[in-house]
Formats: C-alpha cells, structure tokens, sequence
C-alpha cells in the first residue's frame, strides 16, 4: 500500500447527507470474489440513467468533465452510512477517491476507509459548508490536503487543521498494512489465550 | 465510579492498550458468509498467512442464495462463483460451513444464536453491519469490514476504539399488539438514523426486559440503523434459559462457571453514560417509515411530514427527496399507500416468533389481490420449526408464498426484488433507495403490521384487525 503524504488535487463536491453505502456500491455488484473492478460502479444508480450502465447521466455532478481526475471528495454529514461492506471504500479509490471531508462518517465506513490506505478528514460543518460554496462557485478547484501537518487548504486559500489518531496516520504516512503490525504482539495474544476461561474457548 | 456493561465486557477482552494507539481487542468468535469473506480468504494466501484459530470462525451461505431452489447455480454465474469460492476456502483453511441445503444454514445472524455460538459476554464480529443482533445477549458484536475479516482471521484480534456509552431506557408496558420492531424504530423516530454514530447502547428498562431473545435481537439488530456500531442487553435469566443446551453452548462446569460470571454482566448502578435517551412503551403505536433512512418514521396513524414541519435546512431537504423518491403526494396517509409487495424476513425479523405473529393476523384471512407476499424463514431451523406448528399450511392457505431461507428481498442479491416504483411493506431493516431493488419503494414495518398490510392491500393498524 503506498502512503499519503500530501495531496493537491481537484475536489470534488457532492452536495448530499447521509450518503449510504448502498448508494456508493449498490448490492448488485458485491458478488465479485476480487478487490478491484468496482470503481467503475461507484455511485452507480446516480451516475447512470439504466441499470446497465450504459447511459450516462449528464446532471450527476462526479460525471463532469472537470471533476475527472479528482482525487478529493468533498460531502456532507454521516457520509458512508449503513451497509458494512468493504467495497464502499474500494469503489470510492478506484474511481479516484482517495481523500474525502465530511462533517462526520459513519463508523464502520471510517475504520474500512482508514484501512486501505483513504484519508477521511472530519471539519466542522460550518468549515464543510464554506467549502462546498467554493467549490460550487468554482467547479474544477483545487485544495490541498497535507497529512504531515494535519491541515487541510480550501480553495480560497484559507487553511484548517484537521484532527487524525497518531496511529492511523503513521500507518497512512507510511503505507503500514495492519495485519504485520499486530502481528508484532503475537506474544501478548498467546498470553491472552493462556487466560481464556474454558467456557469461552 | 461503576462500570457499564459494555465496559465491563470491553475490559475482558484487552490484549493490548497502550496510549496515544486503538486498544488491540481479542475476538472470540467470528461468522462467516459468502459477500465479504472471499478477499479476506485470498488476502491470507497471497500474503501466505495462516488462521490462528479456525475453529473460531463459522461460516454460512446467506446473503445471495436463491429462496426457491437449492440448486448452487439459481441466482446466476457471479453467485455461484461466490458461493463456490466459500466452499472451497472453507475446505482450505478448516472452518466448519454451513451450506446450502444443510438443516443449519441460514442468516448468520440467526445461525449463530441458534446454534450456542452466540454468547454472553463474549466478542463477536462479522463482515455485516447487522452484526449488533448478537449484542441481545450481552456480547460486544460489530459489524466490520473485509480488511478486518483477514485481520480477525490472521490474529484474532481487531483494534476496536473505545466507544461512548449510550443508554436507552424503555420503561412501561407495549400493546399486546405490538413488538420489539416497533420499539426500534420508535427509538429511531427519536435519535435520527445517525443519533447513536460513536456510540455502544445499552438498552434496559421494564420494556426491554419483557421480552423474548427472539425481541431483543431485533432490537439489537437495528442499532446501526440508528448509526451505533454496538447494541447490547445485560444478560438475565431470559437469555440463559435460550443458551442452554443448544450445540455450541458451554456443558457441564463450564457452564457453570459461565453462568456464575454471566451474573456479573449488568451496568453498575453508579455507572455512567455519556447520553441518556428514555421512551416510554405505553406511548409507542405500530410504526410505519415513510422515507429513506429508518429516522424518517412515525405511528401508522400520524401525519407523513412535509419538508415545511422542519427548521432545519438539510432535513427540509432530505425530507423533500424521501417524498418524491416514495411517491408520497400532498394529503396522502400511510393507510392511503397502496402495496405491491409484502417481505417477511431478514435477520431484523425471521424468527419463529416472527412467523407466528404473522401467521396469528393471517390465520383465516387472505391476502389482498395484487400484493405479492413472500415469507422468508430465517434459517433451516426456523422453517422446520414453523413447518413443525403447521404455521407454512396457514400461510399457503391465506395467499403467502412460503421460500427456502436466506437474506433474500432484505438486500435483493438474488432474485427477489422490486421494481421500479413497487411499493414494499418489508420486516427487514433499511429503507436505503434502490436497498429492495432500483426504485423499489421500502416501508418498515413489524412482521404483524406486514401480514396486516397483506391482507387490507394497504398499510392499516394491526391493532384495528
Ligand atoms: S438479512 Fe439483510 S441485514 Fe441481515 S445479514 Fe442478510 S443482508 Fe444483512
């Protein structure tokens, strides 16, 4: 997994709450024993007009031509609601994404995200709102979000810090897979083990 | 200060907890289905990794089986290959499946309670957000996603941060016609469908304690839908009497010693919690969602809001989207909503309990012309058990289709689903757009205000039939 540093890219805005991961990658694609090839269905029954996917739809603001290359999302409150699956996240980088702000996400949404190598920025909603105008106003702008210094800088210039556990931003820093990290501590597990009591093993 | 039971079960299962790093959990047990377990199984190979305790994780085929026929290959290629793919990592890394056709099988959510996996006090994760369900019996049970499948797989353990403790206390009695489904979404109508985000809920009260396993768990099972991770109930005698003896279920002075620690498990009564929400049950009518996410609820009876009953900007237009995308038109009740489709079902409501109550409202009556109502049991054992009380020959009788279990119209992986524009009375748990099918119109409901809704061809007041 290759870390995150510093990002500047277009951003994207998509102006909706509540965005559920139904919507993100809806069911029908799930049945793939793969990681990848979900990109292309990311937000399928808003970017396309028939259940094929053949059709375009012009009015969904991702399938602008400007916002082709972003890598930033910008959206509203409990972003990545609902259904657990894994794919939520994997649509969302394949398609581009690998940066989203929100005022909040969901939490099984948040740890998916973290845990391949995204970066959910969480700004106040007041902070989100100011951006979102920007980016409205000004399709095609771009921000920069820079992981070292925790800080975050809208299209108008003005920067915001934004707040990460130390943990999930060495890991993001440094492309960590979290697996071999906890394998580290296979002594403390075994330990553990040694303790459960029977009727829980 | 006291301790919550959450935090008490939270605090037994440490492995490590450093400052400044996400606690290092241990996971007792982990369940298993087809959707989101193949990339964790070929995470481990390609990595060369190995389980560390197979014998912790059970696995099941739920999620797009067909529910008319057994064969392997009904609902088409990529399931097969799905299903196929579950099989064989099964084979290969030693977890015990149970499979199609198998008297076991089911949703996993209803699989593991039945067959003792399910305990209290223990952790237990599955790549399904539904996971909280086993939280009924006073288990940390979450939803996780296929990178922590493989992580669960790899170490048993998963790095869980602390959460915030809700309590949601239900005191007072609910109307005999009445469930745990509309207590929920009761709840739901209160907090917003995100209310709970960040939190681990307790829910307690002379309500919650009233009823069955069967009740609690749908009770818990919708706790995400209500955007909390974790739902639990402190155990009593209630949920040992339904552990005991079941196959999985510790024997002998294991069992003893269990029970005796089980006792343990309630929150202290100097205890703490970081929100407080209180209903009371004499208040809670059946509950009918009218719009997309399961906050957007209210009484069968009660007016359907209008985006001009908010102050708030967002939920104005949220509501305005939910109304256009349901077909709801100015003036219009819920009992005016014609229905298409009736689904009984999910993991939030196929219980034998759930099959009766249906069946007790549709004992002698039939199902109004035009709707298609399919009852889904929830596992093997479910549908032998119903078939056992002779509660499939009332339901045939009364116009319902009676299937072969799975997830089925909950997500609409396989075959059953709505058409655009269907209007769905649904026990499942999410009234996402498109959850039930593109453009299929979802209303929650408890399984007897769905056999209601049956029969009448409209929403109607279980209590009035
Ligand atoms: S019934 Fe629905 S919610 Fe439950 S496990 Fe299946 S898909 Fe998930």
């Amino acid at each position: 997994m290759a870390g995150i540093q510093k990002m500047i890219s277009v951003a994207a805005p998509l102006d909706r709450s509540n965005v559920d991961t139904d919507q993100i990658i809806p069911k029908q694609f799930l049945t793939k024993v793969e990681r990848v090839g979900f990109g292309e269905h990311c937000f399928h029954d808003w970017r396309y007009l028939d259940e094929a996917g053949t059709q375009v739809n012009p009015d969904f603001i991702l399938n602008q031509p400007v916002y082709q290359d972003a890598h930033i999302l910008v959206t509203r409150e409990n972003f990545g609601c609902g259904s657990s699956r894994e794919h939520a996240p994997w649509a969302l980088k394949e398609m581009g994404y690998t940066i989203i702000l929100a005022p909040s996400f969901a939490d099984i949404f948040y740890g998916n995200a973290l845990n391949n190598g995204m970066l959910p920025v969480k700004l106040s909603e007041q902070v989100i709102d100011v951006i979102m105008k920007q980016l409205l106003a000004e399709p095609g702008a771009q921000m920069t979000v820079d992981l070292e210094s925790k800080t975050v800088i809208a299209p108008d210039g003005t920067c915001y810090d934004f707040d990460l556990n130390d943990f999930h931003r060495e890991c993001l820093l440094k492309g960590l897979d979290s697996i071999g990290w906890t394998l580290q501590f296979e002594d403390a597990i075994s330990e553990y083990e040694a303790k459960i009591p029977a009727w829980r093993s | 200060m006291g301790q919550t039971l959450y935090e008490k079960v939270f605090n037994a299962h440490v492995v490590r907890e450093v400052a400044g790093e996400t606690p290092l959990i241990y996971i007792d047990r982990q369940l298993a289905h087809e959707v989101t377990s193949p990339q964790a199984f070929s995470g481990l190979r390609a990595t060369g990794r190995k389980m560390r305790q197979p014998s912790k994780t059970i696995a099941t085929m739920d999620h797009n089986v067909s529910t008319r026929s057994l064969a392997i290959d009904a609902c088409g290629d990529q399931s097969e290959t799905q299903l196929r793919t579950l099989r064989a990592n099964c084979e290969e890394f030693g977890v015990e499946l149970f499979g199609l056709g198998h008297i076991n099988q089911g949703i996993v959510h209803v699989m593991g309670p039945e067959q003792g996996l399910t305990l209290p006090g223990t952790t237990i994760v599955c790549g399904d957000s539904h996971t909280a369900t086993h939280g009924a019996f006073g288990a940390i049970s979450f939803g996780i996603g296929t990178s922590e499948v493989e992580h669960v797989m790899a170490t048993q353990t998963l790095k869980q941060p602390r959460f915030k403790t809700m309590k949601v206390q239900v005191n007072g009695k609910l109307h005999e016609s009445l469930s745990a489904k509309d207590v929920i979404l009761a709840i739901a109508g209160v907090t917003t469908s995100s209310g709970g985000t960040g939190y681990a809920i307790e829910f307690c009260g002379t309500a919650i304690e009233a009823l069955s396993m069967e009740g609690r768990m749908t009770l818990c099972n919708m706790s995400i839908e209500i955007g909390a991770k974790v739902g639990m109930i402190a155990p009593d005698q209630t949920t040992i009497d339904y552990v005991e003896g079941r196959p999985f279920a510790p024997k002998g002075d294991a069992w003893d010693e269990a029970v005796e620690y089980w006792s343990t498990l309630k929150s202290d009564d100097d205890a703490e919690f970081d929100a407080v929400v209180e209903l009371n049950a004499d208040d809670i009518s059946p509950m009918v969602t009218w719009g997309t996410n399961p906050g957007q609820v209210i009484g069968v009876n009660d007016p359907i809001p209008s985006p001009a009953d908010f102050t708030d900007a967002v939920a104005a237009d949220s509501c305005a989207k939910a109304r256009s995308y349901m077909g709801i038109k100015d003036g219009q009740k819920l009992t005016d909503l014609a229905i298409d489709v009736v689904f009984i079902g999910s993991c939030t409501n196929g219980r034998i309990e759930d099959i009766r109550a249906v069946a007790e409202v549709a004992q002698g009556k039939k199902v109004a012309e035009n709707v298609e109502a399919i009852v889904v049991p929830g596992s093997g054992l479910v549908k032998k058990q119903a078939e056992d009380e002779g509660l499939d020959k009332i339901l045939i009788d009364a116009g319902f289709e009676w299937r072969l279990p799975g997830c089925s119209m909950c997500l609409a992986m396989n075959d059953d689903k709505l058409g655009a524009g269907q209007r769905c009375a649904s026990t499942s748990n999410r009234n996402f757009e498109g959850r039930q099918g593109r453009g299929g119109r979802t209303h929650l409901v408890s399984p007897s205000m769905a056999a209601a809704a049956a029969i009448a061809g409209r929403f109607a007041d279980v209590r009035e039939i």
